[in-house]
Parts: C-alpha cells; sequence; structure tokens
C-alpha cells in the first residue's frame, strides 16, 4: 500500500468513520477550498454541550478524508470546550503522522470542528472564542498558493532556480 | 489478487530480451569504454552498436547521438545548449504551456540568466497551434521547443509543421520524444528537427539513461563538463549497460511498433468507451483517435480527487496515476489540465491511465468493472456532488 500513509490512516481512509450529513444539524464547519483540491464540511448535533454526533462529508485526498474519519471519532461525546481543544497535532498524532505535505490536512479537520462549534455557539447567542470572522488558523497556511496569471504552476516542493 | 500496471507513462517494464542483453555489461563485459585494452574495446565496441540502434530507430546516423542519463538531462543539455550556444545570436525562446518540468523549469531558469521565453497555448484537446508559433517568432527567436507527445494527455503535436514554422523563422527546434517513441513514427531524414530527447525507460529499457538527437552542424554548449566523452558534450564514464540496454529496447521496439500499436489502441479505445459509458459524470481529457498517444486514456470524475482513486484501485490491483507522477508531491492540480482551460476541481479529479504492450483487454474489463464502485464510493463523500455544475465546456 501506499508508502507515504500509516496503517491507521489507511484504515480511515478505507473505511471512514461517520461519514455523511446532518440534516438538523445544529452547527456546520466548512473549511478549505476545492480549487485547492481539499474541502470539509463538519456537522454537530450538541446537547447538554455536549457533541453527542459528529458527521463530515470531505472532497480531498486519502489524508483529507483520513483526518476528517478521525476528527469526528475525537471529538464525539465530548464538550464544547474538549472539543474546541482538539488540535491540529491531535489530529495528526492519532493517525500515526501524516507525510509533512499532507500536514495541512490535520490543519483543515480541527479547525472544521472548531468552526462547525463556533456556529452552535453563535446561533445560540452565545460569544464564541473566536470573534466572527476571525481569520481561521489554517488560512495562514499557503499550502494552495494558485497563481493563475503565471503561465506555468511550479509545485512548491520544488525549488525554483 | 491480480494486478494490473496502467502506469505505463511512469516507466515501463523492462523487456527480458533486453535485460538478457545487458546483463554480461554488469558482470563479463565490464570495461571502460575510454579504455584501450580490450575490456575497453569490447565495451566501445557494445555502446557503438547501440548507438547505430538508436540511430536506425530515427532515421539517422549514428554520429548524431549523444547518450545521457534520461530524458529530463537530454532536454537540459538540448534547452541550455542551444540556447548558450546561439545567444550571441538572440535571447528568445519559444515552448509550450504544456511541456514536461524538465522544460519549463529549465526555460524558467534561463529567464533568470537574461533570455526571454514565450509559453504557447493550447486549445482545449492540448494542442499548439502552428500560427501560434509563427505569430510567437521573432528575430530573436534561436529555439523553439514543443513536445512530440503529452505525457499527461496524449495529445500528439504535429511536430512537422512546427519544425518547418520554427525552421522558416530562422531557429532550431527541439522536440521531447519521451512519450512518443516507439509509438508515433519519428522519421529525422524527412521532419526538420535539429534535437530530439529520448529515454529507454519509457520504451522497456532500463531507468538512468536516455539519448539526445543532434541534427550535424547544431552547435551545443556543454551542460556537464570533464572528461570530453560523447563529442565533448556530456562528459562521464558511459553507461554501459543501460546503453546497451537503451538500444536494443528501441531495436525491439520499432521492430513491432506496428503490432504494439495497433494493440494498444484497441485496449484504450475500450478503455475509454467502457469508462465513459458505465461512469456518470466523466469525460476524457485530450483528444480521440489518431491525434492521442496509442497508450494514453486520461480522465476526469467530476466531485472527487484523484488520490482516493488512486488509492482505492490500488487496494483493487490497479496501478494508475493522477497525472505526471513528478507531480505527486504537489498540492497544486496539473499545468497542463489547467492549460486545457478546466477548473482547478475539476483538474484535481483526473485520472490517467498509460498502457503499454503487456497490458490486455482483459485488463481493461476489469478497470471498467472496478472504476464506477470506486467513483460512487468516494462522490458519496463528497459536499461537492449535486452541489456543483461545472460551466465548462467538455471534450466527452
Amino acid at each position: 500500500m501506499s508508502p507515504q500513509y500509516t496503517k491507521t490512516v489507511m484504515e480511515h481512509f478505507t473505511n471512514p468513520h461517520n461519514v455523511g450529513e446532518i440534516p438538523d444539524a445544529d452547527g456546520i464547519g466548512e473549511v478549505g477550498n476545492p480549487v485547492c483540491g481539499d474541502l470539509m464540511y463538519i456537522y454537530i448535533k450538541v446537547k447538554d454541550d455536549i457533541l453527542t454526533d459528529v458527521k463530515f462529508k470531505t472532497f480531498g485526498c486519502g489524508a483529507a478524508i483520513a483526518t476528517s474519519s478521525m476528527v469526528t471519532d475525537l471529538a464525539r461525546g465530548k464538550t464544547l470546550d474538549e472539543g474546541l481543544k482538539i488540535t491540529r497535532k491531535d489530529v495528526a498524532d492519532n493517525l500515526g503522522g501524516l507525510p509533512p505535505q499532507k500536514m495541512h490536512c490535520s490543519n483543515l479537520a480541527a479547525d472544521g470542528l472548531h468552526e462547525a462549534i463556533h456556529d452552535y455557539l453563535r446561533k445560540q447567542g452565545r460569544e464564541p472564542p473566536l470573534p466572527p470572522g476571525a481569520k481561521k488558523e489554517h488560512e495562514e497556511d499557503d499550502h494552495c498558493v494558485v497563481d493563475v496569471d503565471s503561465p506555468i504552476h511550479i509545485e512548491d516542493t520544488v525549488p525554483k532556480p | 489478487m491480480e494486478r494490473v500496471y496502467f502506469d505505463n507513462s511512469a516507466t515501463t517494464k523492462v523487456d527480458p530480451r533486453v535485460l538478457e542483453e545487458m546483463l554480461p555489461f554488469f558482470t563479463e563485459h565490464y570495461g571502460n569504454a575510454s579504455s584501450l585494452h580490450s575490456f575497453g574495446q569490447d565495451a566501445y565496441d557494445a555502446m557503438e552498436l547501440a548507438r547505430e540502434r538508436v540511430g536506425a530507430a530515427l532515421g539517422t546516423a549514428a554520429r548524431d547521438i549523444i547518450f545521457t542519463s534520461g530524458g529530463t538531462e537530454s532536454d537540459n543539455l538540448a534547452i541550455q545548449g542551444a540556447a548558450y550556444a546561439l545567444a550571441s545570436k538572440g535571447r528568445h525562446i519559444i515552448t509550450s504551456k504544456v511541456e514536461h518540468h524538465a522544460i519549463l523549469h529549465t526555460c524558467q531558469f534561463l529567464e533568470t540568466q537574461g533570455f526571454k521565453v514565450s509559453y504557447l497555448p493550447v486549445n482545449e484537446e492540448g494542442w499548439v497551434s502552428p500560427d501560434s508559433l509563427k505569430e510567437a517568432m521573432t528575430k530573436e527567436t534561436t529555439l523553439v521547443s514543443i513536445m512530440a507527445a503529452n505525457n499527461e494527455i496524449g495529445t500528439i503535436q504535429p511536430v512537422k509543421e512546427l519544425a518547418e514554422v520554427a525552421k522558416e523563422g530562422g531557429a532550431i527546434f527541439h522536440t521531447d520524444a519521451v512519450q512518443a517513441m516507439t509509438k508515433v513514427p519519428l522519421d529525422m531524414s524527412k521532419l526538420k528537427i535539429d534535437l530530439l530527447s529520448l529515454s529507454a525507460h519509457k520504451v522497456h529499457g532500463p531507468k538512468g539513461v536516455g539519448a539526445l538527437y543532434v541534427r550535424k552542424g547544431v552547435k551545443l554548449r556543454p551542460i556537464i563538463y570533464g572528461g570530453g566523452h560523447e563529442r565533448g558534450l556530456r562528459s562521464s564514464t558511459e553507461n554501459i549497460p543501460g546503453i546497451v540496454g537503451l538500444g536494443k529496447a528501441l531495436e525491439i521496439g520499432m521492430s513491432e511498433m506496428d503490432e504494439s500499436v495497433a494493440k494498444m489502441s484497441a485496449v484504450r479505445d475500450r478503455l475509454i468507451e467502457g469508462t465513459l459509458s458505465s461512469v456518470p459524470r466523466s469525460y476524457l481529457n485530450g483528444p480521440r483517435g489518431a491525434n492521442r498517444l496509442c497508450n494514453n486514456a486520461h480522465f476526469r470524475f467530476d466531485y472527487i480527487e484523484g488520490e482516493g482513486m488512486i488509492l482505492h484501485l490500488d487496494m483493487r490491483g490497479f496501478a494508475a496515476s493522477t497525472g505526471s507522477a513528478c507531480s505527486t508531491k504537489s498540492l497544486e492540480p496539473s499545468h497542463v489540465l489547467r492549460s486545457l482551460g478546466l477548473k482547478h476541481e475539476q483538474c484535481h479529479g483526473s485520472l490517467r491511465l498509460s498502457l503499454s504492450k503487456f497490458n490486455t483487454m482483459n485488463e481493461a474489463e476489469l478497470f471498467i468493472e472496478a472504476i464506477g464502485p470506486v467513483v460512487e464510493n468516494l462522490r458519496k463523500m463528497s459536499p461537492l456532488n449535486e452541489k456543483v455544475d461545472y460551466n465548462v465546456a467538455t471534450v466527452h
């Protein structure tokens, strides 16, 4: 199998957990951009500040699907505060690590969960930890620098001469 | 589980007849071709036989062939070598937007050295228009480089016409024929091509060896200096086993070309027809018919990302690619697909199947059975499914 992914990543990619939409979700987190090859929707149901259900839909690579699956596993049954404390590193570590060029997927998954919780809190009239419109952490990544005006696209991993 | 290899544009299996011819040059005839003793002469003779075979494959003299480490080095020697050798005449180079990175990155490097490079656009099938080349030519243009066939979408370029335009404008013409060799007739006695790059491991030869055809009279400046091997253009002790393998692989490839092309074309056409008819919202990237490499089928599947397809197909025994294997570390979509006018998200959902003479019709049928469920499974997970209507012209 793919030498770049751990066995745990491949298990989650092959049989992802918690796939799907929650039609009456209490909060939805949308992160990523299909232009970059990754788009995640994280759906949550909340009761008494407990994440009773967490599901996802993802357009992306093997790592994007595996990290989506992992973050839903990590979040289910947690309190909102505990959910907000799930970090990008938690997602990657629980998958046994990710190749360097795929680490942004763990960023997206954690941020997607946080966005869903923020969405829920805002709908409840409660102040989320981050002000509305604050820059999402993953947006600071430059993994998807696409210059559409450039005649050619050079991958980030290859140093330009 | 039967394993099916559909990634022959990345690399091919070494033909057993090629390996058999190479083996004695590792253990028995291991001399240095520059040595005067009989060990050296054995190696030299084998190298010159290989040179004759490569020359014969191109319809040219053996002396016009320079051995290199592969297609990338051949491209670098051609582009840098010609650009610098002709710099006193002009510093303008023309290439296309769909070239291999061995060309594009080399041209970008030359831009940092004061050269000007024009990157020609392509149409929706990846075709470079000779008229667009004519318009781009200036008095400063010294070199035109357009690939013979595209490594991702299989478009066969009109190199005969393009070479004629370049020559009429006073430039020399290079073509990267790495993917075209043994699949598209390229007779240097009939084409106005000055420089041509090829690689052994794309034609059932070994990795790490290639060649550059240099038409008599064309001046190049070397990019590797040393003992003056290969007429001073490529110093370094020659890779004799590899060179022997290249010669044999091309000899076999050319002698069996008609039969192989017919076989691969039939399997390719079945793959295209079977996949497009069985998978909704699937499209063919690149042209159909005679303008497409006989071994290339390149699909786009809306709403999903290519890597997931590759992994699922691998689990089912199929080796395929999302595009150029050189780009697997890249997170950006293929520059070739973008040049066709596709949106980024459409490029991400592409799949390349590339065949060899060893692939069979039965393997195509197995793939057609497998691809539908793979795509359906990934679409179920995709938030784009049924939410996006890509409003672009597509080649179906």
